[in-house]
């Protein structure tokens, strides 16, 4: 299909993977560099077959630690960059990230994620959570993390994405698996909005009528370094007041809340449908940004509820920073499905369970 | 002798390049960092570079490149700078772009950045300075390091038989169909120096005119980690480094290929 033709507004059937390419064309990105690997190799096809049209660049890098680079040098020239790739790969551009979130350089990173630990396998997965949003590499950083729970977000996320990582000059990450990622469905690619983006004062383009400028992260001199962290952690601060994102799904009157995100959000909203009807109060909090995480919401939530179901596709990794959340910790229970999707019948189960009732 | 204000000069014959800022340099006697950055700072001078200039700091003493040359520059991390460059050149290639890499950082830990650079044939330029050690790390072995030298993770002298040969990457990066200019000079005298700068100028033109891939390799002193004078360490390059580290052009693409 030639989704890049589709008048805006258009409802369009396509893939997460696509989606995406289409959310960051449409937000002005023009270069793309990646490496092969399952299950996001859609991502740099569609970016190698429509970007050179567009007067983009694609390039096909000999690793991911060269790909975090050149996207390292392509933002530091002031443009919009993306990558994409999977754990294995993501694990090689700790690295650059760690440069990049210390340069202040922004791009968008998106993680198709798959099963781990090592090569794991390609089944989906949510086991990359800890290191997208702890900061995966070395220093002490963090990585603005959105996780799309359909193809419709996996599309304003990325345009989303791209405004965020430009605003706070810092990487963006989008974390999904193989199922938002190879899933078809219908959305409607709005317009981007150019009002915003930003200037790049800081880019380096050649000092014409200026000073040089650098864009570093060594900090040698005096207390530098000290001050650099502090200013760093100032803007994750800022970024945690303003950019949290969560969706309330069903909560009103609910006793029992799950606390999911990206697929496992989405197979829990049949869920909850199901127990609506059987008459069991359910519903979901669902964050939308992973880091900032939607802390307020958590503690709020836990204090108004029997019971937080946290449903993740990994043993228990965003439950730890659901129990932060609140001191509330015997209303917290767990559903880990460790590299499988969990269905909505065992879901549904497991809410009957909380509530009391036999299936 | 006159103090030089009182003395009517009529014609400067030599002055500071333009694109070299005018501070006291941090570097060890008798290290050749300085003399590459004036030779480089000319050579940006002389094709009026310095405004659409990029230029990629490594990782060890060569990061400092950015408070000697007046140009823009992005830093890297270790081994990366030529996949940075790229980054830099794919967003404007109407720019001017080259990087400045040591030995452990070009030859060791970015290998695979300077070839697959290199082979794409990626319109930029490099700066290698080889001194056959980890000079700010405090002198470990490099992949240069000559057979029988003393470092400090070579205590008994680099074997061979354990530690592998020094790796020529002059001529290695001269094999590949990307790359358009290949030289290896050195510094150690006035005339290797005037020689050393037509190198770099062949390499920036090279890149001016869109031929691809240029490296020049810059046989370097680092007497601090070498236990050496300064005069010593010149030896040691005119001597064993030169014999070992041939100087000369490896490769000089003529004309540009086309689709």
């Amino acid at each position: 299909m030639s989704a890049l033709a589709a008048s805006p507004s258009k409802r369009i059937l396509t893939k997460g993977n696509e989606a995406i390419c289409l959310g960051a064309v449409a937000a002005g990105c023009r270069h793309y560099y990646g490496y092969p690997i399952t299950p996001q190799n859609d991502i740099p096809e569609y970016m190698a077959a429509h970007l050179p049209a567009l007067g983009g660049t694609f390039l096909q890098a000999e690793s991911e630690v060269a790909t975090i680079n050149i996207i390292l040098g392509t933002s530091a020239s002031g443009k919009r960059v993306m990558t994409s790739s999977s754990g294995p790969g993501i694990s090689l551009m700790q690295e650059g990230l760690s440069y990049m979130a210390g340069s202040e350089l922004p791009a968008v990173i998106v993680n198709i994620s798959r099963s781990g630990p090592g090569l794991g396998g390609i089944a989906p997965s949510q086991g990359d959570y800890f290191q997208a949003v702890k900061g995966g590499g070395h220093g002490g950083y963090r990585l603005i993390v959105l996780a799309p729970h359909s193809v419709q977000e996996m599309y304003t996320l990325t345009m989303l994405a791209f405004d965020l990582a430009d605003k706070y000059r810092t990487p963006a990450m989008i974390l999904g698996d193989a199922v938002v990622g190879q899933m078809k469905e219908p959305f409607v690619a709005s317009p981007y909005d150019p009002a915003s983006t930003v200037e790049k004062p800081w880019a380096l383009t050649g000092c014409v009528g200026r000073e040089r400028r650098n864009l570093k992260s060594l900090h040698l001199k005096d207390n530098a370094i000290e001050v650099h962290n502090w200013k760093l952690h100032e803007k994750y601060e800022r970024i945690r007041k303003d950019e949290t994102r969560a969706e309330s799904y069903m909560l009103d009157g609910a006793t029992i809340a799950i606390v999911a995100f990206g697929t496992a959000a989405r197979v829990s909203k049949t869920a909850i449908q199901w127990a609506r009807k059987e008459g069991i109060a359910a519903g979901m909090l669902r964050p939308i940004t992973l880091f900032p995480f939607p802390e307020r919401e958590v503690f709020e939530l836990a204090r108004t509820v029997d019971v937080l179901l946290v449903i993740e596709m990994n043993t228990g990794q965003m439950v730890e920073d659901v129990r932060q959340c609140t001191s509330l910790h015997d209303r917290i229970a767990f559903l880990g499905k460790p590299c499988v999707m969990p269905t909505p019948e065992e879901i549904l189960e497991r809410i009957r369970l909380l509530a009391g009732r036999k299936g | 002798m006159s103090a030089p204000g009182k003395v009517g000069f009529s014609k400067a014959v030599y002055t500071r390049p333009r694109s070299l800022v005018d501070v006291k340099s941090h570097f060890c006697p008798g290290c050749h960092h300085g003399t590459i950055h004036k030779i480089v700072a000319e050579c940006i001078d002389r094709y009026d570079l310095r405004e659409k200039t990029i230029g990629v700091a490594c990782v060890g003493c060569s990061v400092f490149l950015y408070d000697y040359i007046d140009v823009d520059v992005v830093e890297s991390p270790h081994g990366r700078a030529p996949a940075v460059a790229t980054g830099v050149k794919r967003a404007q290639p109407d720019k001017f772009v080259f990087t400045y890499q040591g030995d452990g950082d070009l030859a060791a830990i970015g290998t695979s950045e300077v070839i697959h650079a290199a082979n794409r044939g990626e319109n930029l330029s490099v700066i290698f300075v080889n001194n056959t050690t980890y000079g700010m790390t405090g002198g470990q072995m490099a992949p240069t390091t000559m057979l029988g030298q003393k470092t400090s993770t070579t205590p008994y002298g680099r074997d061979f038989r354990s530690d592998g040969y020094p790796i020529r990457m002059a001529e290695l990066l001269s094999g590949l169909e990307g790359t358009a200019y290949s030289a290896r000079v050195a510094v150690s005298t006035p005339a290797q120096i005037r020689k050393a700068k037509e190198s770099v100028r062949k390499a920036f033109e090279m890149q001016i005119s869109g031929m691809g891939f240029s490296i020049v390799e810059f046989l370097s002193t680092c007497p601090t980690n070498w236990g050496m004078k300064p005069l010593d360490a010149q030896k040691r390059v005119l001597g064993e480094m030169s014999e070992y580290f041939p100087l000369g052009v490896f490769k000089e693409r003529k004309q540009a290929d086309v689709a």
